[in-house]
């Protein structure tokens, strides 16, 4: 399957539009799509994706155009709308923004699915394709669609790069912005404004369902594998673009595969993918992090338990035996296991079954630890 | 077309039953802050159901329900666990979780389950059209359509929960401090009402679909908030709020032939903007007259309180009159014009010429803002 669908992307014309549809929208939302988990708007993304379905019926009941670029406007403005309207209800009502939220995404929705009723009872309409807008569908994905992607997500990539520098300020240090006599509000809106449109130009591939997760999950992926903004916005991009063309190209290649949903799927792997990898952030680092910090201070214990007992005893020849030692230590490490590490690294060595004396290293080593240790609490 | 079958009677008593059990638990989540959690656990439910389905090969089995908790559970805790690692934070935790497990619930349908009654658009949309025609009988008895039976019964465990646990969730809703500290784990109440949830959400897919639900979940909760501040109070609301978008909906969608459950959202949308605006104490509308009487009250008082301190004097002649109140009070003509006829409307001023004179009344008034 492999080498036959590298030649396709040459060859193939509508593999070739889907590819780089989904490689466009993958990028964009996943770029944009930055902003928002870091403004905590990551919900808000979900209830626009799902809003703005009845717009893009409106759009077409209205037109009778499926033009996408069309579809897009009219998703764009109710998207807007109900962006708008979940602001109001914040601000003028006691309803908490999640709930508004909610609201606001299930009632759009609801009415969507209202006007989604009409539009399928007409004949002509069976064929509008308008219910891929639920889940997407790649496969539909034409030269048209293309160029739509292009302009809209060209323009809100040339806007991020315009205002880089100011929406940076905003996001991150929103008093000295506003200190600086920023409009700080007027950029808030058009981050909102790159929202929507990152939400909208991958509708009909992804499908308003899902698509809220190409804005969430790429950003949250690549936050993982650095702390800078430009990075951060490139990583997630790059992560949007190559999801979006593996989901979609599987769900062209297998049958029965859903655009959408693949898709989500293929970027929650490289979601988890970044939790658990990450260098410094990851799971799987800090997990390595903890277990040598704790080895290092189980090591640190005995050699201090044992530079005690010789310190007691006459003559650095004397062996301990490992129950001295582990009555010492109360049960809060496990003794033998950090003779071991002490043994691997010259500092403890055995002089006979289960009985251990420190080498000369191992005497040095401790009183370092301890003079540095009286430091530091000489410190406190 | 008003004439009612039998089905029709059933339909409209399902969208109540669902409607009632959905704003019971909905008040809860609306209080905690957790509205968005509906919607995650609405999606993320899916391929609980579907695999439960694909081993028991039923839609109506119970089997389902308790799937069907048990993935709602679940996403509450992959949320919890992601928001632990610290390494995203709670929203971006949610919009991860859901679409994953939903997309694995729909993956799950489209490529298994084609042909048979679970499809797409009713996971979505709910089809209550169909309710009728899936009935449940015991011993050869109708009990009536299986989605009445199953939803009823789960209002029955909803309506007991809220009852029986009235107390511990007032308490954990509005001081989880002090529910931890008396010893009720907010943590058991918090997932007790996610289960239920879960139940109550897998129950109304049939009839009314995924989004729906959330629809019914957080509206009739949230148009009762503003409308009381007592807890029980906004729970009988709720429920009755919940009536009336069912029956509503169901009338709209049968007038404009559209989908029932789109309907009954939109009612949701409808009922939700009229309490908006038309609300007692916290609609728009009531909030902007209370703020135009305070604005005339308050020049009511300081026109007095203005008259009270030149009153008896010899600059009385001079400053109580109309036109000085522009110089002033700072007022222009029309505006200290209409604060004359307010006063004089209220009994603390009368005039004569151009000239203006407390009443009894009106120096009351002056002093007690005053003294105030």
């Amino acid at each position: 399957m492999f080498p036959e669908f590298l030649t396709d992307i040459y060859t193939d014309y509508t593999i070739r539009n889907i590819t780089l549809g989904a490689m466009t929208l993958g990028f964009v939302s996943g770029s944009l799509g930055t902003f928002a988990v870091l403004r905590r708007q990551s919900l808000l993304g979900d209830t626009i994706s799902h809003a703005v379905l009845p717009g893009i019926i409106l759009a077409f009941m209205l037109t009778g155009s499926r033009d996408p670029l069309i579809l897009i406007i009219g998703a764009a403005i109710v998207g807007w709308i109900a962006t708008l309207s979940i602001m109001a209800i914040v601000n003028t009502t006691r309803i908490k923004p999640d709930a508004s939220l909610a609201l606001v995404l299930s009632v759009f929705f609801g009415f969507g699915m209202m006007l989604m009723t009409f539009v399928q009872r007409q004949p002509e309409a069976a064929s509008a394709g308008l219910s891929r807008f639920l889940f997407g569908q790649a496969a539909a994905i034409i030269w048209d669609d293309v160029r739509t992607m292009l302009i809209v997500g060209g323009s809100a990539m040339v806007i991020l790069l315009i205002f880089w520098k100011e929406f940076k300020l905003v996001v991150f240090d929103r008093a000295f912005a506003l200190s600086m006599g920023m409009p700080v509000r007027r950029f808030d809106v058009l981050l909102t404004t790159l929202l929507v449109i990152a939400i909208v130009i991958g509708l009909q591939t992804v499908g308003v369902v899902l698509m809220s997760a190409m804005v969430v999950a790429p950003a949250a992926a690549a936050r993982q594998w650095t702390d800078r903004l430009g990075f951060v916005t490139l990583l997630a991009g790059g992560f949007g673009a190559l999801s979006g063309v593996s989901g979609a190209l599987i769900s062209v290649y297998m049958t029965r595969m859903p655009t959408g949903p693949t898709i989500v799927l293929c970027l929650t792997v490289v979601v988890v993918f970044s939790l658990l990898m990450a260098p410094n952030r990851g799971l799987l680092w800090s997990w390595v992090r903890q277990h040598r910090q704790s080895r290092e201070i189980r090591s640190r214990v005995v050699l201090g338990d044992l530079y005690w007992l010789s310190a007691q005893h006459e003559g650095a020849e004397h062996g301990h035996s490992i129950g001295t030692l582990e009555a010492m230590s109360a049960g809060r490490v496990a003794v033998d296991h950090g003779l071991e590490d002490l043994e691997r690294a010259g500092l403890a060595q055995r002089t006979g079954d289960d009985n251990w004396m420190l080498t000369e290293s191992g005497r040095h080593q401790a009183q370092k630890d301890l003079q540095s240790g009286e430091r530091e609490s000489a410190d406190v | 077309m008003f004439d009612l079958t039998s089905g029709q009677i059933e339909i409209q008593l399902v969208a109540v039953v669902v409607a009632v059990a959905c704003a019971l638990l909905g008040v809860f989540l609306v209080l905690r802050q957790m509205a968005m959690m509906s919607d995650a656990i609405t999606h993320s439910i899916l391929p609980g159901i579907v695999v439960a389905f694909f081993l028991v090969q039923d839609l109506s089995s119970p089997f389902l329900i308790i799937a069907a908790a048990a993935t709602g559970v679940l996403t509450v805790s992959l949320v919890e666990l992601l928001n632990r690692t610290r390494l995203v934070r709670e929203d971006a935790a949610i919009g991860i979780v859901f679409p994953a497990l939903f997309s694995i619930g729909v993956i799950l349908i489209a490529r298994f389950a084609g042909g048979i009654h679970l499809d797409l658009d009713v996971v979505l949309l709910g089809e209550i059209a169909f309710v009728p025609f899936n009935r449940t009988t015991i011993l050869g008895i109708d009990l009536g359509p299986t989605a009445l039976v199953m939803m009823t019964i789960i209002l029955v465990i909803n309506v007991l929960f809220v009852t029986l646990f009235y107390k511990e969730l007032k308490l954990a809703t509005f001081d989880a401090g002090l529910a931890a500290a008396l010893g009720f784990s907010p943590v058991i109440i918090h997932y007790s009402l996610m289960s239920l949830v879960s139940v109550t959400a897998v129950g109304a897919f049939d009839a009314v679909g995924a989004i729906l639900v959330v629809a019914l979940i957080v509206g009739p909760p949230v148009t009762a908030y503003l409308l009381t501040d007592r807890l029980w109070l906004m729970l009988v609301l709720s429920a009755g709020i919940g009536v009336a978008v069912a029956i509503l909906g169901y009338w709209l969608a049968r007038y404009l032939d559209a989908s029932i459950a789109g309907s009954m959202a939109t009612m949701t949308g409808v009922i939700f903007i009229a309490g908006y605006l038309f609300a007692p104490y916290r609609g728009l509308i009531a909030i902007a007259l209370r703020r135009r009487r305070q604005r005339w009250e308050f020049a009511g008082t300081m026109l007095a309180i203005h008259l009270l301190n030149h009153e008896g004097l010899p600059s009385a002649q001079q400053e109580n009159r109309i036109d000085h109140l522009q110089d002033h009070l700072n007022w222009d003509s029309r505006f200290a014009e209409h604060v004359v006829r307010w006063a004089e409307r209220h009994g603390s001023l009368t005039r004569q010429n151009s000239h203006l004179f407390l009443t009894e009344k009106g120096r009351q008034r002056a002093r007690e803002a005053i003294v105030r």
